[in-house]
């Protein structure tokens, strides 16, 4: 397969390139894509929540139809959308800062890529086949086991699969970043982001497993009557919560670990300086993951666990403020006697650094339980979290598109209209968010469908919704932008902002397939930097320039993870008719089968020559 | 400048709207206007933890803001290469130690809160409550008392009244802002908690655990009277008769539909273990019709012919024969006719509306 073939092709031909492909960088193009798509679905669903809370006793939609729309914006906003634009970002960018050609596991990769996909799509489709699951994205037992219809089963099944590929993702990463890191690219001389992603990894590979658990609980008491939630039948419906919330609070952490690492990317490149404190910058990550496995249950204040787990996980909670407190300070001192340019990216950084700060302490307020007893499950934890997770990591995900789309799709976003979709979200999401903290306060609990006229709560929630339509309108913008950029924009220089200090502002925008035609000589932190400092517009070479090894593409990936689909399906509808488990064997026969077919045909991959190298240009 | 001036403007509507909020919601419904322990102790932590939290915010955001002002890219410097900075020790031990001290400062009174609160030590002198949460309603059963009531919890003002709260079917949580922080009712466990109310008066309680469609409309109350009014509410529920005739023809023919249709399989009058659905003791004296109405025959009627319409997933519908809303209205006039005590919520104040 020579280089120059993948010029110009037809539509079937780069649909087909892209379903069997499994260079890093296309997965990571599919990962964004198809989160941006479940972001925007769980857009629309968080402005339908917010307009039927425009006014009191609204009947915009119904109440059953309510908390399927919370259930799933919830789902798709933490699941669909949040996580694989994350771990997009981890896998076009991460080879390319620690100098490999590609992840550990390319294989792995496309499947975990095709099991979340299919598993969001099959969540989804419960909106089509009689409503969508409806016991909250939390689907505390017992409303979850007792939730009738088909929607909660359509939970267990969508998020297993996707769950699946999550581990496969972060296993993935795992080994690539111990394996794979270029010459002289030690631990202690990774960018940022690739330590974030390395550390979100471990927090991946230890959180996933307690909700696979907690899913295949459900999925038996559902499906095959077993009773491990069933009080009646000697079973406990708290399990469920520590399970979920074991794994669920790492989750935040596996969020927002990546986005500080994207910040601190952009914070360095901005203020053309060298990341302050990157030792313990380090450490702090460390330290806030292993935290973040000790306070699940500040989530269970209120179930009743009693004073002494109630102390120990308060103040476990506090704790955490330390670790995230010096991260917030090293920012603030990289930027301190640098050179700041107002990029859009950078503009996104700023953003996030008061509104990630609200977020942290009303974070730290939440976890003093005696007052936790007025905040949990109200709206004051709704405005914590979407401080947190959309002054943290939407923000971050943003910055991160606007700062590596020339690194991605060889074009640089428009600046202007970057600003604009910055101000109309920044300003919308404050809008939209701080006022519900007092609307938590003023006795409004979560998850309430209706609010009652006359009871002082009427101009918060408008105001609130005023403000999600801003967030809206900034997307829009954002989307524009992709759209204007993709018909106009020139082509990107290697290093479009000037001031890259990665490995990856060293090589061409968009990255080659083969990443580097020679690996480079890595020679400290913020190795293009250094080169640059040193009169030098290119990385030292490490080797000669050789034939370059690579994975062949493969359908076997999205076969598999059609077979699981089917039989997805097969696990849902055998409640209803035996008859389906034929649907479950046939699935199942498919996936096992094409596993098999993995395992037992050799593929030794192919080579880019070194002769088709040369003609290349740097 | 643009990135100051808009932040500016954010800064000005946001005290613009917490002005506009500076009520802090409705009186007796608030958590930001405690007139309970539980919500005192809640407060004192909240203020606590907002002041030094605060504290922590203007830090960052004055260093932010010198900052971005100060070291901004200027006008043909656009090249100045800064001194790389690795980082700075002293400063680094700061930054971690202060933090270390404030979460000690938050940490004590906060544990210190949480085993007060949970101290049920007074738990056997004192007046206990059964509360059982239900879709989507809440069911009171004062220990040792054979009394049963629901959707108004009477309390004596100034006394800790304990709750061993529990749910008969999915997770409820019990939560009375204005007296007292939440508690969740599982259906697996007994959750012990009391509460007290500094002041007479109705208190707004909601249900905050999402347990279905109605979950919005399990609202209920607590009602705060005097040590005297209360002693006289036992009394009056204790020797309310459910065997009673009513007074006028209509309320009779209404109790012999209520007998027909067998509501009170579900409906107790009177003390009763059956719990299916709302005790209906004492109906007269409702704050409200199902949580939410104003108590009007209207609403009653309405809700006896077609509670689905007001609470979605509500366990009544479809449980009783179809019912006319003739037969309705003389049904309601026999409810409204229960009127078990001359205790009632407008002896606390009535709702504040």
């Amino acid at each position: 397969m020579s280089i120059a073939s993948t010029q110009k092709k037809g539509f079937g031909a780069i649909l087909w390139d892209y379903l069997t492909t499994v260079d890093h960088k296309k997965i990571g193009n599919m990962y964004l894509a198809c989160g941006a798509f479940f972001f925007i679905l769980g857009g629309i669903e968080a402005l339908i929540i917010r307009i039927q809370l425009i006014k009191p006793e609204n009947d915009f939609i119904s109440a059953g139809l309510y908390n399927e729309m919370i259930t799933m914006h919830g789902t798709t906003m933490i699941f669909f959308a949040a996580m694989p634009m994350l771990l997009g970002f981890m896998n076009a960018i991460m080879p390319l800062q620690i100098g490999a050609r590609d992840v550990a596991f390319p294989f792995l990769n496309s499947l975990g890529f095709w099991l979340f996909f299919l598993g969001g799509i099959l969540m989804n489709l419960s909106w089509f086949l009689g409503g969508a699951p409806d016991a909250g994205w939390t689907a505390y037992a017992p409303l979850s086991t007792q939730s009738p219809g088909h929607g909660m089963d359509f939970y267990v099944m969508g998020l297993q699969l996707s769950g699946a590929g999550t581990l496969m993702g972060g296993i993935n990463f795992l080994v690539t970043i111990v394996t794979m890191r270029g010459p002289g690219m030690t631990y202690m001389r990774m960018p940022l982001f690739s330590w974030t992603t390395f550390i979100a990894s471990i927090l991946i590979l230890f959180a996933f497993p307690a909700f696979t658990v907690a899913l295949f609980l459900l999925q038996f008491d559902r499906m095959f009557g077993s009773a491990f939630f069933d009080i009646a039948l000697g079973g406990n419906s708290i399990i469920w919560q520590h399970l979920f919330w074991i794994f669920g609070h790492p989750e935040v952490y596996i969020l927002i670990l990546p986005a500080f690492g994207i910040f601190s990317e952009i914070f360095a490149t901005f203020s053309k300086k060298r990341l302050f404190g990157y030792t313990s910058m380090v450490f702090a990550t460390f330290l806030i993951a292993f935290l973040g496995f000790m306070v699940w249950a500040h989530h269970m204040f209120t179930v009743g666990l009693g004073p002494v787990a109630n102390s120990i996980f308060a103040v476990g909670t506090m704790a955490i403020a330390v670790p995230t407190g010096i991260k917030i300070f090293n920012w603030l001192a990289t930027m301190w006697g640098g050179n700041i340019r107002m990029s859009a990216s950078m503009l996104w950084a700023l953003g996030f650094i008061p509104s990630f700060t609200i977020g942290g302490m009303t974070g730290v307020m939440l976890g003093a339980s005696t007052a936790d007893f007025q905040y949990h499950d109200t709206y004051f934890v709704i405005a914590h979290f979407h401080y947190v997770i959309v002054g943290g990591v939407v923000f971050g995900i943003l910055a991160g598109l606007q700062y590596w789309w020339p690194k991605m799709f060889g074009k640089v976003l428009h600046e202007g209209m970057g600003k604009i979709a910055f101000w109309l979200f920044f300003i919308g999401f404050h809008l939209t968010f701080f006022i519900q903290h007092f609307l938590g306060l003023m006795g409004m609990p979560r998850r309430y469908w209706v609010f009652l006229e006359n009871q002082g709560l009427d101009t918060g929630n408008l105001i609130s919704t005023i403000g999600a339509f801003f967030m809206a309108a900034g997307s829009i913008v954002f989307v524009i932008n992709i759209i204007y950029t993709h018909t106009k924009a020139e082509k990107a220089t290697n290093d479009p902002w000037g001031s890259g200090r990665t490995l990856e502002w060293a090589i061409s925008s968009p990255a080659p397939e083969y990443n580097f035609k020679q690996l480079p000589l890595v020679r400290g932190l913020d190795p293009y930097w250094i080169e640059k400092m040193d009169g030098n517009d290119k990385m030292t070479p490490a080797e000669p320039v050789n034939d370059i090894h690579m994975p062949n593409g493969s359908i076997l990936p999205l076969v598999i993870t059609i077979g699981f689909f089917i039989a997805s399906l097969g696990f849902i509808y055998q409640v209803d008719n035996k008859a389906w488990l034929i649907v479950l064997f046939t699935g199942m026969v498919i996936a096992i089968g094409s596993m098999l077919i993995r395992s037992l045909k050799d593929d030794h991959g192919h080579h880019i020559h070194k002769e088709d190298l040369e003609k290349e240009a740097d | 400048m643009s990135h100051w001036m808009g932040k500016l403007k954010t800064l000005l509507l946001l005290s613009f709207t917490a002005i506009v909020l500076s009520a802090c919601g409705k009186e007796n419904l608030t958590a930001l206007d405690p007139k309970g322990y539980g919500a005192e102790k809640s407060m004192d932590i909240m203020i606590l933890s907002i002041v030094v939290m605060t504290a922590v915010f203007i830090i960052v955001a004055i260093i932010f803001t010198i900052a971005i002002i100060r070291f901004r890219e200027k006008k043909g410097k656009e090249d100045y290469i800064p001194k790389q900075v690795e980082g700075n020790h002293t400063l680094e031990i700061v930054w971690t130690g202060i933090p270390i001290i404030l979460v000690f400062v938050l940490a004590i009174p906060t544990v210190i809160s949480i085993f007060d609160l949970a101290d049920t030590a007074d738990a056997e002198s004192s007046i206990t409550v059964e509360v059982t949460g239900n879709q989507y309603w809440w069911h009171f059963d004062y220990k040792g008392e054979e009394i049963q009531t629901s959707q108004d919890l009477y309390i004596p003002v100034g006394e800790k009244v304990y709750l061993d709260i529990q749910s008969s079917d999915v997770i409820h949580s019990f939560w009375v802002p204005t007296i007292s922080g939440k508690m969740d009712a599982n259906p697996e466990n007994v959750n012990t908690m009391f509460i007290e109310a500094y002041e007479e008066g109705v208190y707004w309680g909601k249900c905050a655990e999402l347990c279905g469609p109605s979950h919005s409309l399990m609202d209920f109350k607590v009602v705060a009277v005097s040590q005297d009014e209360f002693d006289q509410w036992v009394e009056d529920m204790k020797s309310a008769n459910p065997e009673e005739a009513p007074q006028d023809a209509v309320a009779t023919e209404g109790q012999e539909l209520f007998e027909a249709n067998n509501c009170m399989a579900c409906h107790a009058i009177g003390s009763s273990p059956v719990a299916v659905g709302p005790n209906l003791t004492n109906y007269a004296n409702r704050t409200t019709v199902a949580g939410i109405l104003e108590p009007t025959k209207e609403n009653l009627v309405d809700w006896i012919v077609d509670p689905e319409s007001i609470k979605p997933g509500n366990k009544m519908t479809g449980n009783y024969p179809e019912i006319s809303k003739d037969e309705a209205e003389k049904i309601a006039e026999y409810l409204m006719q229960l009127n078990h005590s001359d205790v009632t919520p407008e002896s606390a104040g009535g709702i504040i509306d």
